[in-house]
C-alpha cells in the first residue's frame, strides 16, 4: 500500500507483531494478597508498626517511616468510592490486547479498615448519577480465580 | 547560585512530525541553541539528554542521539523524567564546579506509540496497570477529587481552556490554537468525567535544548551573552502510588516552591512577574496556583477569575499556551524554562508580555497526577 508520507518520499518502519513478555515476581506479601483473594475473597492490609497505618495493598515497606510491615490484617470488602471516572472512549485493555467496551467506570476506593485507597473498576448503573464520592460499594469476585488483581471482577454500588 | 541559561531553543510542536526522526529534531533545537549561545559544539563539556525509553521504543534511547546533540566523547547522561528534572541535573554539574558548560536537549515523539499504553506502563505492575488505567483516567480521577473537595465547577476548568489556547495563537510553536468559549469547552467530546477534549493536552511531537553556563565560563569568554540567571530551583516527590495521596492538593509542589523560592530570597508572590506551568489538564493549572502560593488553597478558580494570569494579568501564566496547545512529553518542562527565559529577554515574540519580566517560575511535573515536581526560579540579574 502506497501511503500519503510514501508519497512525499518520507517512510516509516514498524516495530513488529513481536511482543516483550515479562514474568514479574510478586514477592512474599503481594503473593500472600492475592492468594487470600482467590481463596477466600478476603482482601488483606498490612500494618504498620510505627505509625499503624493499614495499606492495602500491601507492601513491604512503609515508606513515610521507612519500616518494614510485617503484620497483615483482613479489611473487608466493601468501602466508599474515594473518586471516579466514565470512560467514554475506547481503549486497549493491556490485559487482553482488546479495545474496552463503553462507557465503563473507574474508581478508587477506601476499603472499611483500610487507611489507603484501592483502584479497581467500578460498574456503572443506568442512572449515572448514583455514583458519587461517598458512595458504598463492594467487590465483585470473578468465579473462577487464578491469583490476580483480574480475579477482582468489579466494584458495585451497594443498594441501599 | 552561579549559573545561567545562555542558549535556548524548541522547534514547532506538532501532532505528527513525519520529515523528522528523533536526532534529527534533537540536532534541530542543539545548534538552533549553541547559535543562540553565540557558542559552537567544542565550547560544551558536557551533556544531558532527556528522554523515555517507552515513548522511544528502545532502551538507552539517549545513544539514538548521540550524534545529533554533539556528545561524541563526551560526559553525556540521562535523564528519564521531565525536561525541568534534567536541567536540574545540568545545573548540579554546573555547580559542582567541574563543568563549565552543559548542553540539556530533550525530546518525544507522542505520535509513534499508543499513549495509552506508554502511560499505563508508568503504573505498578500488580495492582494498577492491569486495569489499564492511564494518564487521561488517573488525571480524571484526581479532577474529581479536587472539585469535590473545593467545589470547582466543570465551567471553572474551562476558563483555563480558553485562556491557554487563546495565549497559543499568538505562539508559532503551539500546536492547537483556537478562540474558543467555556460552552465550547463544555461542548467538547466527553473523554473520561469530568474531563472532556478540552480540557486535555494534545499528542505531540517536539525537541527542545538549553545551554547552562557557569559565571566563570562567561566572564572567561568575550561572547555577547544574553544570560537568564537560575536563582532558585529545588524538586519533591510524592508518593508514587495514587491511593496513598491527597489528590486534591499538591504538598511537593508546595515543598519544592518553599525550597525553590528561599533560595531566590523570593518572600512574596508579588516579585513574580511572570509563570510557566505543566498544565497537562486544566484543573492542573488551578491546583499548581495553589501550590506554588500564587492563592490560598482551592482558591484557584478565583484567582484564574480575578484576571490575575492572563496575558496582561499582574501574573501571566502560560502566555505561551502552556502545556494544553502542545503536549510533547518530557520536552514539556523544559519549554516551559525557555518560554520563561525568553520573556526575561523580552524576546518572546508575539506572545511577549507587556510587562517587563524580572522574575518568572517554570515548572515541570513527572508521574502520574502531577506526583513530582520541579520549580524553577530564573531571573534577569543574578
Amino acid at each position: 500500500m502506497i501511503t500519503e508520507e510514501n508519497k512525499q518520499g518520507l517512510f516509516f518502519m514498524h516495530s513488529g507483531d513481536a511482543s516483550q513478555p515479562y514474568r514479574y515476581t510478586v514477592g512474599t506479601w503481594g503473593s500472600k494478597f492475592l492468594t487470600e483473594l482467590r481463596d477466600h475473597k478476603q482482601f488483606y492490609g498490612i500494618r504498620c508498626p510505627k505509625c499503624k497505618k493499614v495499606y492495602v495493598p500491601v507492601r513491604q515497606v512503609c515508606g513515610p517511616c521507612f519500616t518494614e510491615m510485617t503484620e497483615l490484617v483482613p479489611v473487608s470488602a466493601e468501602g466508599k468510592i474515594v473518586s471516579y471516572t466514565i470512560l467514554r472512549f475506547q481503549f486497549l485493555d493491556p490485559e487482553t490486547g482488546e479495545r474496552k467496551p463503553i462507557p465503563y467506570g473507574y474508581g478508587i476506593f477506601r476499603l472499611d479498615g483500610a487507611d489507603t485507597n484501592f483502584q479497581h473498576f467500578i460498574a456503572v448503573p443506568e442512572d449515572e448519577s448514583r455514583l458519587f464520592i461517598g458512595a458504598r460499594v463492594r467487590a465483585v469476585f470473578r468465579e473462577e480465580r487464578r491469583g490476580s488483581l483480574r480475579d477482582i471482577l468489579h466494584f458495585e454500588l451497594v443498594a441501599d | 547560585m552561579s549559573a545561567a541559561i545562555v542558549g535556548v531553543a524548541y522547534n514547532r510542536q506538532e501532532r505528527r512530525n513525519i520529515r523528522q526522526n528523533i536526532a534529527e529534531m534533537v540536532y534541530e533545537v542543539t545548534t538552533q541553541a549553541l547559535a543562540d549561545a553565540g557558542l559552537e559544539i567544542r565550547d560544551i563539556d558536557n551533556v544531558v539528554t532527556v528522554s523515555n525509553d517507552f515513548w522511544d521504543g528502545r532502551t538507552i534511547s539517549s545513544m539514538a542521539v548521540q550524534d545529533a546533540c554533539g556528545s561524541y566523547e563526551k560526559n553525556i547522561s540521562t535523564v528519564e523524567g521531565d525536561g525541568t528534572f534534567g536541567a536540574f541535573y545540568g545545573l548540579s554539574r554546573i555547580l559542582s564546579g567541574e563543568y563549565q558548560t552543559t548542553l540539556v536537549v530533550a525530546h518525544s515523539k507522542g505520535s509513534e506509540s499508543d499513549m495509552s499504553l506508554v502511560t499505563n506502563g508508568m503504573f505498578d505492575q500488580f495492582y494498577v496497570r492491569p486495569l489499564g488505567v492511564d494518564n487521561l483516567i488517573s488525571a480524571a480521577l484526581q479532577a474529581r477529587i479536587y472539585m469535590d473537595t473545593f467545589g470547582v465547577s466543570e465551567e471553572d476548568l474551562a476558563l483555563v481552556s480558553v485562556k491557554n489556547h487563546g495565549n497559543a495563537l499568538k505562539n508559532p510553536k503551539a500546536q492547537i490554537a483556537k478562540s474558543i468559549t467555556v460552552k465550547d469547552v463544555m461542548a467538547s467530546r466527553k473523554l473520561a468525567d469530568p474531563l472532556k477534549l478540552y480540557d486535555v493536552s494534545p499528542i505531540s511531537d517536539g525537541a527542545a535544548a538549553i545551554i547552562l553556563a557557569s559565571e566563570d565560563f562567561m566572564r572567561r569568554n568575550p561572547q555577547k551573552f544574553r544570560p537568564v540567571f537560575i536563582r532558585g530551583a529545588a524538586f519533591c516527590a510524592d508518593a508514587y502510588d495514587l491511593g496513598l495521596r491527597d489528590l486534591a492538593r499538591a504538598p511537593a509542589l508546595k515543598k519544592a516552591a518553599e525550597r525553590a523560592f528561599q533560595m531566590a530570597n523570593i518572600r512574596s508572590v508579588e516579585e513574580i512577574d511572570l509563570a510557566e506551568l505543566y498544565d497537562a489538564f486544566t484543573y492542573m493549572e488551578l491546583m499548581w496556583y495553589e501550590g506554588l502560593g500564587f492563592c490560598p488553597e482551592g482558591k484557584g478558580a478565583e484567582f484564574l477569575k480575578s484576571g490575575a494570569t492572563q496575558i496582561d494579568g499582574k501574573l501571566p501564566v502560560n502566555a505561551s499556551g502552556g502545556v494544553l496547545s502542545a503536549h510533547t512529553v518530557v520536552a514539556a518542562g523544559l519549554i516551559r524554562i525557555i518560554e520563561a527565559c525568553l520573556q526575561i529577554r523580552g524576546e518572546a515574540g508575539e506572545h511577549q508580555v507587556k510587562k517587563e519580566v524580572r522574575n518568572a517560575i517554570a515548572h515541570g511535573i513527572n508521574g502520574p497526577c502531577g506526583q513530582s515536581h520541579c520549580v524553577f526560579v530564573l531571573s534577569k540579574e543574578a
